[in-house]
């Protein structure tokens, strides 16, 4: 195996590889200023501020910043969404990272917070974005720890606030935290819940945040991910960027791989071109499925997404592609099933993530998810019928009508249908509780027929042995 | 003592007043309340209601949203295991039975002598490190059963105060915007005009 992990950063993988937000994680003082500044920190930042507003946005455009939060919207174009004339307008940073498999965002904050308040600036700067809000997962209280520190620092050294570096720029950055609630990281539900509401998503179209959000003004909601990317972009160009990945994903992406895998962990990957044999087979990533075992299928993009088989293998990590093929490449986040999975039950862990994390609002979700969990539960125990099969893909209907996105297989002949599917729900909550059904009983049918009904009778006299109904 | 101590009531017009509307420190408060008395009590929640200009009702319809607020006491220690896919494919669940068993509890409930809650969560976003627990929200690794007995035992003789704060308490450094250095939230319909910063054509469309 290559690569080098730090004790300090339990997870992470350093590579022969460039690295755009992971150059300071080989440092266990990363996240002080003092080691910021020392190594390129807010440099990026004076770059910005050395150039118009404008200049600033139109290289972000040009580079093509994919949103690192799931949907793979291009934040560039994100922010000039915001109506013309319309003041103020805010930015609010979505660090709720929960979705199952991914964390990236996380080590982000823990160890890199001044690149991520310097990402901030550079949005804010090139935007015209008055105030910004970091709101941090509630759970992760190193992260918060981290960031606030990181954030008193460079108050005092005059990187935020007013007049940042001497110059007309001034902007806030106000550490807000979260208290558990999934959903909330959806763009709108972010914004409920930063208003001191339940984190409940809004409806929307006709109105995305970027034209009503916080406080029904414009508001930008950028992951961290993506915000961290900008400071190494401002110091190196759109050209330096765009000349590392594919041409419709450039840059790097931050993949955590985890599961049945030899060596999970997060690597920063280059964006569109890396394939998932190279992710889970090269010793530079996984090198291989733990114990030489054999892989049976695997979640290519966050608990959301729908599955793959070995049949997948070979597409690179890249959003349309992914999508043409039946899934998506969401967060950045590979969990690996190796043969001995119980494909049932491990459905069974994500709809149940579902399930309990719907917010109420939509009624296919809220009561949709909950029978879904119930009925696999009841076949994941041994006490299903051929019905419970039938009934799950029709609840599942009434969430997701028409045709559901799953990868193609050589083994059953069936081709892909593509991402994205319908849905009756304001929000992915919904839908991605029938996922992880609908991709385990489409390319593992035989695995839940061969639960139903194996209960075992524990006889009232005792007189006969526990038997196994047929 | 569960309205919020006059110390408190100085850190929440401090968060207060960084937000445009006063509403939005809600969460804040409500952590800042829990961790003044391990739970959110109902005398906090409507002192909150007070400070933020919302009623009762409201700042609990928030409050009662938020998996990490608690109503009722809890133990000094809340040991949450994740059963999420990545966890659950690294043994989470054989880690939870165990601890049931070395707990003599339920998940959901809490050891007879008040130390320890254990929980259930969902994706602690750990997912390499699997399985994963957290102890008031400090990680522990690729815990075993060997290692989450050796916790147990670490928590009850104390040999981990100075790392793990009485739950309630989750980030213990707070943000400090400096007076001379902050720029001040103010109401959104006061904002009319564009940021000085921002280029006159930009500004004038």
């Amino acid at each position: 195996m290559t690569g080098t992990t730090y004790s300090h950063v339990p997870g992470y993988v350093a590579g022969d590889r460039p690295q755009i937000v992971t150059s300071r994680f080989q440092y266990d003082d990363s996240y002080t200023l003092e080691r910021a500044v020392a190594t390129d920190g807010y440099a990026g930042l004076r770059a910005a501020l050395g150039r118009s507003a404008t200049e600033v946005h139109d290289e972000v455009k040009t580079a093509t910043v994919l949103g690192r939060g799931g949907a793979g919207f291009p934040a560039g174009t994100k922010w000039g969404l915001t109506p013309q004339a319309v003041w103020p307008r805010y930015l609010v940073v979505n660090g709720d990272e929960s979705e199952p498999g991914t964390y990236k965002d996380r080590l982000l904050m823990e160890r890199d917070p001044h690149q991520l308040i310097e990402g901030c600036l550079i949005a804010c700067y090139a935007a015209g974005l008055s105030q910004c809000f970091l709101y941090i997962r509630g759970e992760m209280a190193l992260a918060q720890e981290r960031v606030a520190a990181a954030l008193n620092e460079a108050y005092a050294a005059g990187y935020v606030g007013n007049n940042i570096l001497g110059s007309d720029f001034s902007v806030d950055i106000v550490l807000h935290w979260g208290a558990g609630a999934y959903v909330v990281g959806e763009e709108t539900a972010l914004i409920e819940s930063l208003e001191g509401n339940r984190g409940m998503p809004r409806l929307k179209p006709p109105f995305f945040p970027a034209a009503i959000g916080l406080y029904g003004k414009p508001t930008i909601v950028n992951n961290v991910e993506t915000l961290a990317n900008l400071p190494w972009l401002m110091r190196n160009g759109a050209a330096a960027y765009t000349a590392i990945g594919s041409a419709t994903s450039p840059g790097t992406r931050m993949v955590a791989v985890s599961g049945h895998v030899k060596r999970p962990g997060v690597y920063e990957i280059i964006n569109g071109t890396t394939t998932f044999r190279d992710l889970l087979y090269n010793d530079e990533f996984c090198g291989g499925i733990r114990d030489d075992n054999e892989l049976k299928a695997f979640v290519p993009g966050g608990g959301s997404a729908p599955w793959f088989l070995p049949d997948q293998l070979d597409l690179p990590f890249e959003g349309r592609l992914i999508g043409a093929a039946g899934s998506m490449a969401g967060s950045g986040a590979v969990m690996v099933m190796d043969h001995t999975t119980d494909i049932p039950k491990a459905a069974l862990t994500l709809t149940r993530f579902y399930a309990h994390e719907s917010c109420g609002k939509c009624t296919p979700c809220r009561e949709g998810g909950t029978w879904l969990m119930r009925i696999l539960d009841r076949v994941v125990a041994g006490q299903g019928t051929a019905r419970d099969l039938d009934q799950l893909l029709e609840v599942g209907a009434t969430i997701c009508p028409g045709d559901f996105p799953h990868a193609s297989s050589e083994r059953l002949g069936i081709a892909a249908v593509p991402f994205p599917y319908k849905m009756t729900t304001i929000c992915f909550v919904g839908p991605s509780a029938y996922t992880p059904v609908h991709s385990a009983l489409t390319l593992f049918r035989d695995e839940f027929e061969a639960k139903l009904l194996k209960r075992t009778f524990i006889p009232v006299t005792g007189i006969h042995e526990p038997a196994v109904a047929q | 003592m569960s309205r919020l101590s006059e110390d408190n009531v100085r850190i929440a017009q401090e968060i207060i007043g960084r937000y445009p509307r006063a509403r939005s420190a809600t969460i804040p408060l409500l952590h800042l309340a829990q961790q003044q008395d391990g739970y959110v009590t109902n005398e906090a929640i409507r002192h909150i209601g007070e400070l933020v200009g919302a009623t009762s009702a409201e700042v609990l319809g928030t409050a009662t949203f938020y998996e990490m607020f608690k109503f009722e006491p809890v133990g000094k220690y809340l040991v949450n295991i994740c059963r999420t896919m990545s966890c659950a494919l690294m043994g989470g669940d054989e880690l939870m039975h165990h601890a049931e068993h070395t707990l003599g509890i339920k998940a959901g409930s809490t050891t007879p002598d008040g130390l320890i809650t254990l929980e259930h969560a969902e994706c602690q976003a750990a997912c390499t490190e699997a399985p994963t627990l957290q102890v008031n929200y400090r990680y522990r690794f690729r815990v075993t059963p060997e290692t989450f007995d050796a916790l147990i035992e670490d928590l009850r003789a104390g040999r981990l105060d100075s790392e793990i704060p009485p739950h309630g308490t989750v980030a213990r450094i707070r943000q400090r915007i400096p007076a001379d250095r902050g720029v001040g939230a103010v109401a959104p319909e006061d904002v009319t005009t564009a940021p000085a910063w921002m280029p006159a054509p930009e500004a004038a469309k």
